[in-house]
């Protein structure tokens, strides 16, 4: 017999209650509390270490938003976020924890960095499409490594995504510290500047390039590949229930494989507006964790595409703002700290969207 | 001469393998309770660097070992309310977890950086037993840290099979409301578990700071904890079969390091380091297959929050 | 009369949206067989869990031994020695019989496991309950694992033993040894409640009998005062329509046709040993049998989900390809699992995605996209044609009830008119209406023509529906019948594996 449940294992006054039906108000309000908790939580950080949260917040919203630079940086900050995490958030709907997006963003800025630095001469239209295809290319396949055993053996992609992540930084190093290094670059490690053709266009005098359009394409796309075809169907069916998948027929290994190129392209893809919008060089370092983060973006806007463009705003902010306070001697780290209590608040409030708190007991004596 | 090479690799095999050691016999304790706990990673770090604030501050590694315990256990209680309590997912859970240990870890070591360790754990050969040729200088002229896992591993060993409340341990990874029905408190024992599991994550963090660095770097774990993840399941969840493959990486570490050294090698360093990482996966995939075909596998309730009405 | 062992008064447990037991009401005296009668849902297994400490009611209360007590969790029940046997086993299945019967005990830090052997020994000679106390769970059968269950609650001197329907996991012959087991508790001063709907059961091993409905008191009954006709009445709350006869079988061509098929379980053992059969189309199938015994690997087999180690499945002429579920549906197999929202269903799914699950891949919806509005008005006209009721089309089905989750899975499978249609335990968890309207639907099915494969541990569904009953023991069919020539006793004997006829098919 199937009875909804309640749980009675809580203490005697409070206990959790299940709701009929998730609440959709609780889970828009949760994640907005959730920010709010979670700068609360880092200004006890800030102010134990010695700084004045207050005016930190307020440094880190000016640097963000508070002028026309800081905008458009905080958009820049956004497009790898929204690209990456886009990718997640398609593994994440078919239960596959790709956290591998930070080395397939590298792969991808590899990929488009080889095209960029091997064919100097291509004109723009012939260079940039290249380039697409093989920072999309490169991040695809990168993800299939793992994606592959995971199909065919089960093989756990937490950790192989995860590892291969460190492969994938130390390959970018091996080729900007050897090979690809700039020979007049003062042997930092970095590439030669790409050419001219190399370089996405950007707006209106910012540093905002065509990535963004990428970001908002690939949003688009997705919605409507996962609402509207049959293989979105096949994906979320599979998400939800992998049973019923094969038992409607459905190919879970090759979808495995599938979206796990999709969701490596679209980190490979993020890699590749990185240098061919910004940087426009491939150098040590290239991503401040944007894989990683992109994991939190994604999971905040429940994995919803255009959440998770929204999301992405947000975090960009957060990290413009962090550099921005930088200066005044806080740590790079209370940027990341910041995300990931804001997720914790996330997950930890989750629950109030299937369970209603219940205090005090009904009826009894 | 080649023997003395021989040993000096060997011995540093078993010091990088410690701090993989630790971090694993702590995944093994919580997953067997039926928690996955990704966040080893992070709550590594933090034990690394609160261990070493305060072994800097007090002078004493022994305050930084235990001061490290109880950061990352504290860590690992967060986890725990989150995923037993709120019933969160368990692996974005985790993943959460290790972005803001690394975060934390960074933030509060950052005026650490570059400051010397006033004492750490040094080599103390135990008297008689360092003489012994070959296992004496690989195993017994270690740091007392290095000893303490020797004891861990047989008496972990001890309690979950040999115990009671191994017996109970193992019954709620595999079957909580079975557990349940005869008595057995799984929530109160899956926080503890989870939070002695966090203590030993710690353990490994603050092994790495105080004994085998000695310092503090950003990151200095460098995927240490999710190479613990993995050596969980290559050890079948058994901590006997972890101190194999602790030792294995660790030998990999120790031999990156002395191929880096060795002038007539000419391999790139980017691709030595590349070493573990790829050993990992490879290793992972390899043990998987053979699982598979031998059908031993997680604790059947791994990450499956415990719900009394669920069934 | 003495006082009784247990009491509950007034007891009301509310669940979000339903009331499961509003002001129940059960003595339950020592020495005695206690029958707790009702149907699917009547809300005896809240009752129970009410009374071992699982769930807490909101009102009422309980009496042991003359005392008020109040239990928090299943331990204080335990330790009063009220322990119940749940319908899903609480056993650890890599654990030895021994180590389960050891779990969550007080004492020492170490574990005497020997002692423990040994004393299990003991108890399982006294009782009847034979069980080797170093085996693992996952190698003993089921009826060896309820045995285990009741020695752990012997063990720990249980003096109210609860029973959640104890014999559908057995064979006839079994659940009269369980009864006799039972009585020799009940002798020894136990007070033995057990869940059932099955009216010949409770006539056969209870003393007395409460009848719940709808989450509420009928009635308590000697039973030696009333009758299976008069517990029917106060179980359903109406007369029981007669059996209506089924039409008879015109069987015609052979649709399904399996030959000496091998298939593995999941634990990588052979759980269908060389298997024969054929279903015709126009005929009802029935695979009789104690679950576990190879039923759910036929049906996956059937279903394309899978693979064939050895052996032939011919559908309609096609042979089927080695574990591939599109080309049995292609062949126009339609499957009924067992598991509703484990398998068959998409719970966080509206019921357009889940009416879609297998129809999604067909042109009129469009090559790539899916055009959503054609689907919702064949979903809606889906959903009223099979009565189908629900909160709206987008609602998650993991609201529904059982009976319409059922529904809903029937208008599914049915829509596509299946040449063969496998139903595993349709029936299963749902009351008698919504079990009527399955009944319905299935002989709907026969009537058009469809092969049907159905697998039912119920002998009474088998007989009113099947046209002819296979039994399956271990992996091998140990029997096949006409059901106009079948009687109880022998299929009974065939599930236990203690006879076999030569089948033919």
């Amino acid at each position: 017999m199937k009875m909804p449940a309640e749980d009675t294992t809580a203490a005697p006054l409070i206990s959790w209650e299940k709701r009929l039906q998730p609440s959709p108000v609780i889970a828009v309000l949760v994640p907005v509390l959730s920010v709010f908790l979670a700068l609360g939580l880092g200004a006890v950080f800030l102010a134990f270490t010695g700084f004045n949260p207050l005016e930190v917040y307020q440094n880190m919203l000016h640097g963000a938003v508070g002028s026309r630079y800081g905008f458009s940086e905080t958009i820049v900050k956004a497009i790898p976020l929204m690209l990456a995490g886009l990718g997640v958030s398609v593994a994440f709907r078919m239960l596959l924890w790709n956290i591998g997006a930070e080395g397939q963003f590298y792969m991808g800025t590899f990929g488009a960095s080889w095209v960029a630095l091997s064919f100097p001469e291509l004109p723009f239209y012939i260079m940039l499409p290249a380039m697409f295809i093989a920072g999309c290319l490169m991040g695809g396949l990168w993800a299939c490594l793992p994606a592959i055993p995971r199909a065919l053996w089960g093989v756990n992609e937490v950790i192989t995504t995860l590892m291969l992540n460190y492969v994938a930084i130390l390959w970018v190093d091996y080729l900007v510290y050897g090979p690809w290094k700039d020979p007049q670059g003062f042997n930092f490690p970095l590439t030669v500047s790409f050419s001219k053709a190399a370089t996405l266009p950007t707006l209106l005098g910012t540093r905002v390039h065509l990535g963004l359009v990428f970001a908002l394409m690939a949003a688009l796309l997705l919605s409507i590949v996962l609402w509207r075809t049959r293989w979105g169907y096949e994906i979320r069916v599979t998400g939800e229930n992998a049973s019923a998948a094969s038992y409607a027929g459905m190919n879970i290994k090759r979808n495995i494989i599938l979206v796990m190129f999709l969701s490596g392209a679209l980190a490979g893809l993020a890699g590749m507006s990185e240098v061919a919008g910004i940087t426009h060089r491939l150098q040590h370092g290239i991503s401040p964790g944007y894989g990683y983060t992109a994991i939190i973006v994604a999971w905040l806007a429940k994995l919803h595409p255009a959440g998770i463009i929204l999301v992405s705003f947000l975090f960009g902010g957060l990290i413009v703002g962090g550099y921005s306070v930088q200066t005044s001697g806080v740590p790079a780290a209370t940027v990341s700290m910041l995300q990931s209590a804001i997720l914790f608040f996330v997950l930890g409030g989750e629950i109030l969207t299937r369970y209603r708190l219940r205090i005090g007991r009904k009826g009894g004596k | 001469m080649e023997n003395t090479v021989l040993i000096t690799i060997l011995a540093a095999a078993v010091t990088a393998g410690t701090p993989i050691l630790y971090a694993a016999l702590g995944e093994i304790i919580c997953e067997r309770s039926g928690v996955l706990n990704l966040g080893v990673e992070g709550m590594m770090l933090v034990g690394a660097v609160c261990g070493y604030m305060v072994a800097v501050r007090s002078a004493s590694p022994w305050a930084g070992f235990l001061v490290a315990l109880l950061a990352a256990g504290a860590l690992a209680a967060i986890f725990a309310f989150l995923t037993i309590t709120l019933r969160a997912n368990q692996v974005v859970t985790g993943l959460a977890l290790t972005i803001f240990g690394t975060g934390v870890s960074g933030f509060l070591g950052k005026p650490y950086i570059g400051i010397p360790l006033p004492l750490s754990f040094k080599k103390a050969p135990i008297p008689v037993l360092s003489d012994i040729p070959l296992l004496g200088p690989v195993f017994f002229s270690q740091d007392v840290l290095v000893y303490l896992s020797y004891i861990l591993v047989p008496l972990l060993g001890y309690y979950l099979y040999r115990t009671r409340w191994g017996l109970n341990l193992r019954a709620i990874g595999e079957n909580p409301a079975a557990a349940d029905a005869l008595g057995v408190n799984v929530f109160a024992l899956r926080y503890t578990y989870v939070i002695i599991g966090g203590m030993l994550a710690g353990a490994g963090g603050a092994y790495l700071s105080l004994a085998y660095a000695p310092s503090w770097l950003e990151n200095m774990t460098a995927g240490r904890g999710w190479i613990a993840v993995a050596l969980v399941i290559f050890a079948f969840w058994d901590p006997f079969r972890a101190v194999l493959g602790a030792y294995l990486f660790g030998g990999v570490d120790a031999l990156t390091y002395t191929l880096q050294a060795s002038t007539n090698i000419q391999v790139p360093v980017f691709f030595l380091k590349m070493m573990p990482y790829v050993l990992t996966v490879i290793v992972l995939i390899v043990v998987t297959r053979h699982t598979l075909a031998k059908r031993v596998g997680a604790p059947a309730a791994l990450s499956i929050p415990y719900d009394r009405e669920e069934r | 009369m003495t006082a009784p062992l247990v009491e509950m008064r007034g007891i009301t447990k509310t669940f979000p949206g339903v009331v499961a037991n509003e002001d129940v009401n059960l003595a339950v005296y020592a020495g005695e067989i206690h029958a707790l009668l009702g149907e699917n849902g009547a809300g005896k297994s809240t009752l129970m869990s009410v009374l071992t400490g699982l769930y807490r009611p909101e009102r009422g209360e309980i009496y042991f031994e003359g005392q008020k007590v109040s239990f928090r969790s299943p331990r204080d029940a335990i330790n009063k020695g009220i322990g119940m046997v749940h319908q899903h086993f609480r056993l650890v299945a890599p654990f030895t019989v021994t180590e389960n019967v050891a779990l969550g005990l007080k004492g020492g830090f170490n574990l005497n496991l020997n002692k423990i052997a040994q004393e299990i020994g003991e108890l399982s000679r006294e009782y009847g309950l034979e069980v080797d106390p170093q085996a693992r769970i996952w190698q003993l059968s089921v009826g060896e694992q309820q045995r285990v269950e009741i020695i752990k609650l012997l063990y720990r001197k249980a003096r109210v033993l609860i029973l959640d329907e104890p014999t559908a996991v057995l064979t006839p012959q079994e659940a009269r040894e369980l009864y006799r087991t039972l009585k020799k508790m009940a002798e020894q001063g136990c007070a033995v409640v057990f869940i059932t709907h099955k009216l010949q059961e409770v006539m056969e091993a209870a003393d007395t009998i409460t009848i719940l409905r709808a989450g509420k008191t009928v009635a308590t009954v000697k039973k030696q005062d009333t009758s299976e006709k008069e517990l029917a009445r106060l179980m359903v709350g109406r007369e029981l329509k007669g059996l209506r006869q089924k039409p008879a079988a015109s069987r015609s061509a052979t649709v399904l046709s399996i030959e000496d098929l091998r298939v593995l379980n999941d634990k990588g053992l052979e759980a269908l040993k060389g298997i024969n059969l054929t279903v015709a189309a126009g005929e009802i199938l029935g695979i009789a049998g104690v679950a576990g015994n190879g039923q759910r690997e036929l049906a996956e087999a059937v279903a394309g989900m899978r693979t064939i180690v050895a052996g032939r499945i011919t559908i309609a002429g096609r042979v089927l390809e080695q574990g591939n579920p599109l080309e049995a549906i292609n062949a126009g197999v339609g499957y009924i699992p067992a598991d509703r929202l484990d398998m068959g269903l998409v719970p966080n799914l509206g019921a357009v995605d889940n009416l879609l699950l297998k129809e999604y891949r067909q042109e009129r919806w469009g090559k790539t996209f899916i055009d959503r509005r054609q689907v919702r008005l064949w979903a809606r006209e889906l959903v009223e044609r099979f009565k189908v009721r629900m909160a709206g089309l987008d609602v998650p089905v993991k609201l529904m009830s059982g009976g319409n989750l059922q529904r809903l899975l029937l208008a599914r499978e049915i829509s596509t008119c299946p040449r063969l249609l496998v139903a595993e335990y349709p029936s299963r968890g749902l009351d008698i209406g919504a079990t009527e309207a399955v009944h319905r639907l299935l002989l709907e099915q026969r009537a058009a023509g469809a092969a049907i494969l159905l697998i039912s541990e119920d002998l009474e569904e088998l007989f009113r529906l099947a046209d002819r009953i296979a039994v399956m023991y271990e992996g091998e069919i140990t029997g096949l019948v006409d059901t106009a020539a079948a009687r109880v006793e022998e299929l009974g004997l065939m599930m236990a594996g203690a006879k076999r006829m030569e089948v033919g098919a």
